[in-house]
C-alpha cells in the first residue's frame, strides 16, 4: 500500500532531549569495534581537548532511533517497516557529539515519492542542545521495497 | 584535534590502504542493542527471507559507521568527520556462521578544503559488491 503523502511537511521534535551517556558512548564504540581512546577513555579525550568522551560520527543514529520523532510505526503513514531498507544518510557535524550533550532531535519530512517500484521517505533532521546549540543536521532517505502505486 | 594526518601531508590523489572488516551475527545483535534498531531483518532469517531478502541484512547503518573506521583510524580522532553520507546500494547479507560477511574498504583523497578539511571518497565493497554508493566524509585534520 502506498505511503500517505499527506505526511509531507510535517515537522516532529522530541517532547524529552536525549542525554548522551559515557557508557552509552563506550557501548557503541564497542558494537562498531572503534577502539579509539577518545571514545573509551575520560582522561585520553580531555588530554585532547574535549570535554568528555567523543562519540563516533554515526552516534546520531542512535539518538534518532532511541528518540523517533518521525511516526514511522503510525497506520496513517502506512510504512510495513520490515520492508523498510535505508537507502541514503547524510549526518553533517558543527561539532562532535560528546557525553553530556542534552540533545532535542526534531525532523521535518521533505518529500515521498516513487523510486521504481519502491517508495522513498526522506526526513531531515535536526540535533540541537538544550542551550540552542545546533549540533548536527542529517538526512534520512527510508525505502519502502516494492510498495509504489 | 589529536588527527595524526598532516593537511599539508596530503595531496588530491593520497589514498587510504584497503582494510577489511569482519561483520558476524553477534555483532549486529550488539549493534540493535546500542543503537535501538531491532528491525527483525537483522536478527531473524526466517523473517528476513520471507520478506524477499538473501538472509539477516547487516543495518546500513553498521557497514556505514563501519567504513567510517577507516577514515576516523585514518585521521587518529573519531571527532575529525565534520561530514559524511552514503547511499546504501546493496545489502549486506550476514550467514549465520563464524565467517559471517567481509567489508572490504578503502579510500582516496578527493579534495582539499579550506581549514584543514579533505573529502575522502571511499569504496565499499562485500562479497564483489559494492555496497556503498558516493560514500564520502569530510574529514578535520591537523
Amino acid at each position: 500500500m502506498p505511503l500517505n503523502r499527506d505526511f509531507v511537511g510535517r515537522r516532529f521534535v522530541a517532547d524529552t532531549p536525549f542525554l548522551v551517556g559515557r557508557e552509552h558512548i563506550r557501548q557503541f564504540a564497542i558494537a562498531i569495534h572503534e577502539d579509539s581512546p577518545l571514545c573509551h577513555d575520560l582522561e585520553a579525550a580531555k588530554a585532547a581537548g574535549y570535554v568528555d568522551l567523543v562519540a563516533p560520527p554515526t552516534f546520531l543514529t542512535a539518538v534518532a532511533i532511541w528518540r523517533p520523532v518521525v511516526p514511522v510505526l503510525d497506520p496513517d503513514l502506512g510504512l510495513d517497516f520490515s520492508l523498510v531498507v535505508h537507502s541514503e544518510q547524510r549526518y553533517s557535524l558543527r561539532r562532535p557529539v560528546v557525553a553530556g550533550d542534552e540533545i532535542v532531535v526534531s525532523a521535518t519530512i521533505t518529500d515521498i515519492r516513487n523510486a521504481g517500484r519502491n517508495e522513498l521517505l526522506i526526513s531531515e533532521y535536526e540535533f540541537v542542545t538544550t542551550g540552542g546549540e545546533l549540533v548536527a543536521t542529517g538526512r534520512t532517505s527510508l525505502a519502502s521495497r516494492g510498495t509504489a502505486a | 584535534m589529536p588527527a595524526i594526518v598532516d593537511y599539508d601531508d596530503v595531496e588530491v590523489g593520497t589514498r587510504i590502504p584497503e582494510r577489511e572488516f569482519r561483520i558476524r551475527r553477534e555483532d549486529l545483535v550488539h549493534y540493535c542493542g546500542v543503537s535501538g534498531d531491532f528491525n527483525v531483518i537483522h536478527w531473524n532469517e526466517r523473517v528476513a527471507q520471507s520478506v524477499g531478502l538473501p538472509d539477516v541484512i547487516a543495518h546500513g547503518m553498521y557497514t556505514m559507521a563501519t567504513a567510517a573506521r577507516l577514515v576516523t583510524d585514518w585521521a587518529g580522532d573519531p571527532g575529525s568527520v565534520v561530514d559524511y553520507g552514503v547511499r546504501f546500494s546493496s545489502p549486506v547479507p550476514v550467514p549465520d556462521d563464524d565467517e559471517g560477511a567481509t567489508l572490504v574498504v578503502s579510500g582516496v583523497v578527493e579534495k582539499k578544503l579550506d581549514d584543514n578539511r579533505v573529502v575522502v571518497n571511499l569504496t565499499v565493497r562485500s562479497g564483489g559488491s559494492k555496497v556503498l554508493l558516493a560514500s564520502r566524509a569530510t574529514v578535520q585534520l591537523a
